[in-house]
């Protein structure tokens, strides 16, 4: 029973630990099937996480900063669009430029703003994405294994994080069962072929980046206003290359992606738990090994080590037009 | 690069359009400047006169530049290629670690002009190293090699604080670093140059490695333009198809590449370690493999591009430091945006304002619009 016990917390906290991956991978997929490579995730989820810290702040509820994250999000985004659709310069260079600019600003920013030394003040309960309590939760915490899942697992968490979950059905019929879906998929593959269909390239990719900004905004919301009270500096900490990560792992595939950030999050949650303690076979596991997986499982998946990655065939190359 | 766009003269495609690009980045610099309730203009006052004011501090902005130069040449050689090496970073972090294992080897017994070849070799041993495996991916198993090169600046962060926790840190010590390196293990300071040119200078880390860094501009400038190897980078880099049907090995030129970038990034490492701190310590690289990027950018992938725009970037370092001090509002972070901007805007917004330039150059003389242009009016 306690074996059972700590697993239910471990779980737990991978979905904790899961959710910003998991927003920022779906995120990533929209802009990456219509062919524009994102590494600016990690950039634009931090700049959403200040901006939901700061509205939240000044304005005291969580939805405004849920807006003013997206906001900034898909401004952040467009700005990629613009560099990469547009103009048809380089996706990555775009991608690194976007992460330095919001990795800067949000600190000057909120040292100009709040004095606290880049933070943005702690916020009050209902400034925040709380705990859900679902129906019975209480009343069942007591029936041995399902009332423990239930109760503990599966209710308490945010707002968000239930939303998170239901994006993943979302973008898999967005993708694969309406119209725009097959377009956007198409553009990544093929753009010439959807050019000569007479629908608009750019506007198409434009509409997969705003998506992508708003998702990478949910998911910056989700750590200033869900996972803590606020915004601290770098708090994204390379979470936004982890998703891109998780979003290599899963083959640009929703599902997939889902499983991929519950893996890379149970690896974090399970580094947490077991910090010191030997492990039986393999001994004492040093953290930063744990920390370093999935950065380490990335890189072997890549190499086609286990299964191939295929990203969309027309990713990172503007699309022109010919005359 | 076979972007759609006509010809212009050279001077203004190597000095007009950069000069364009790098001013709108630091005008919008200026509006954060002003975002945060700040003059730009005595902003940018206090930054120059921080970075180039007094020996003291032209010291510290040629210091901050030796970095920056090495990281710099090592993104160039590999966009000759056209390989995206991010990994600067991670291949300068993992250089500390030769450097520190050749000066904790032999600074008891060998004097520094002794020692610093062989960390110089170490250094470059290292980084290269760590570039390797992920340019054999690439080569190989076509793996991309920005995503590879971001992950393993990860893995080399989890890497050496394991190593310097576990291993490197001397027994009883409290912070994660190795031993102090005796003087073998310590490179002379230049300053005196500075104070023979009449400056003077209390203490600043400017040292040797800055005239490595000239060399190694010099020795990449003759690799690239005057030896058959740099030729064959620059083919495989402008038309990989190209390359392969004139019989150069794809494979073969994506591993060395990046074995001379991991190297230069990894050679980064001598200035701060053998340097200035003389010892290996945590973090020790502070962004500036990032820098790198936006120095190759900023220096069009040329030797004698990237020397002044890592001097540029010495003087934000320096300069921004004393901003700080100046202005509460306005943290070293600034240069971060500064970097993010000019990256922006001279790397992937380059062609924004080519067009209009374009047009311009048409309008005032028909012919400097180049071939294209008339074929254009012709048909």
């Amino acid at each position: 029973m306690d074996f059972f016990h700590s697993l239910i917390l471990v779980l737990d906290s991978t979905v904790r630990l899961s959710i910003p991956l998991l927003l920022a991978a779906l995120a990533g997929l929209y802009s990456e099937r219509s062919g524009v490579f994102d590494i600016g995730l990690e950039g634009k989820m931090l700049a959403g996480a200040f901006a939901a810290g700061a509205a939240a702040a000044v304005t005291g509820s969580a939805w405004a900063g849920l807006g003013a994250a997206m906001l900034i999000s898909v401004f952040l985004a467009l700005v990629h669009g613009f560099a990469s659709i547009t103009n048809r310069g380089n996706q990555i260079v775009s991608g690194v430029a976007i992460n330095f600019i919001a990795a800067g600003s949000t600190i000057i920013l909120g040292q100009a703003w709040f004095r606290q030394g880049g933070r943005t003040p702690s916020l009050p309960g209902d400034a925040r994405f709380g705990a859900i309590e679902l129906p019975f939760a209480e009343a069942v915490r007591d029936v041995p294994i399902l009332g423990e899942i239930y109760s503990e697992l599966i209710s308490g968490h945010s707002l968000l994080t239930y939303a998170a979950f239901l994006l993943v059905p979302f973008t898999w019929w967005v993708l694969f069962r309406t119209r725009f879906g097959l377009r956007l998929r198409a553009v990544g593959e093929n753009p010439a072929a959807v050019d000569t269909a007479g629908v608009s390239v750019s506007w198409l990719r434009y509409r997969a980046v705003i998506c992508t900004g708003i998702l990478t905004g949910m998911a910056g919301t989700y750590l200033s206003l869900a996972q803590n009270a606020g915004f601290v500096k770098d708090m994204t900490a390379g979470r936004g290359f982890i998703a891109l990560a998780a979003l290599i792992f899963a083959k640009w595939k929703p599902v997939p992606v889902m499983f991929a950030c519950l893996l890379f999050g149970f690896l974090d949650a399970f580094a947490i738990r077991i910090q010191g303690t030997p492990l039986p076979l393999v001994g004492q596991v040093p953290v930063q090994f744990m920390q370093a997986l999935p950065y380490i499982l990335t890189v072997v998946l890549l190499a086609g080590f286990i299964g191939k990655a295929v990203p969309p065939r027309a990713g990172g190359v503007p699309y022109v037009k010919e005359r | 690069m076979s972007a759609p766009y006509a010809k212009l003269p050279a001077w203004a495609d190597y000095g007009l359009i950069p000069l364009i690009n790098l001013a709108v980045a630091f005008l919008v610099a200026g509006l954060v400047v002003m975002l945060v309730g700040e003059n730009p203009f005595r902003a940018a006052a206090i930054l120059v006169e921080g970075a180039l004011g007094r020996g003291q501090n032209i010291a510290y902005t040629l210091y901050y530049a030796t970095s920056f130069i090495f990281t710099g040449l090592a993104v160039a050689v590999a966009f000759h290629c056209s390989l995206f090496n991010i990994g600067g970073e991670g291949q300068a972090y993992v250089g500390g670690l030769g450097v520190a294992v050749v000066c904790l080897a032999f600074d008891s017994i060998l004097p520094w002009w002794v020692v610093f070849p062989l960390a110089i070799l170490g250094a470059a041993l290292f980084g290269a190293a760590w570039a390797f495996i992920p340019a054999y991916f690439q080569a190989r198993r076509g793996s991309h090699i920005v995503i590879t090169t971001i992950m393993f600046n990860f893995i080399a962060a989890s890497l050496m604080v394991y190593l310097l926790v576990n291993v490197l840190k001397p027994a009883g010590a409290q912070a994660p670093q190795t031993r102090n390196f005796l003087e073998g293990g310590q490179l002379p300071k230049l300053n005196w140059v500075l104070e023979a040119m009449g400056f003077s200078i209390r203490s600043a880390p400017f040292n040797l490695s800055f005239l490595l860094a000239l060399l190694a501009a010099f020795l990449v400038w003759v690799l690239i333009w005057r030896t058959r190897l740099g030729y064959e980078i620059r083919m495989r880099g402008f038309s990989p198809k190209a390359a392969r049907y004139a019989g150069v090995s794809e494979t073969k030129i994506i591993i060395i590449t990046m074995l001379i970038s991991g190297a230069l990034a990894g050679m980064m490492a001598l200035n701060p370690v053998m340097g200035d701190q003389n010892r290996l310590q945590i973090d020790f690289v502070t962004g500036a493999g990032f820098v790198g990027i936006a120095v190759a950018l900023m220096g069009r992938s040329h030797p004698a591009g990237i020397v002044p725009a890592a001097i540029l970037f010495g003087m934000l370092y320096q300069g921004g430091a004393e901003l700080a001090f100046e202005m509460p509002n306005i943290s070293r972070d600034m240069i971060v945006i500064i970097q993010g901007l000019v990256i922006l805007f001279a790397g992937a917004l380059e062609h924004m304002f080519r067009p209009s330039i374009q047009a311009l150059f048409a309008s005032l003389s028909p012919r400097s619009a180049g071939v294209e242009a008339q074929q254009g009016e012709g048909g």
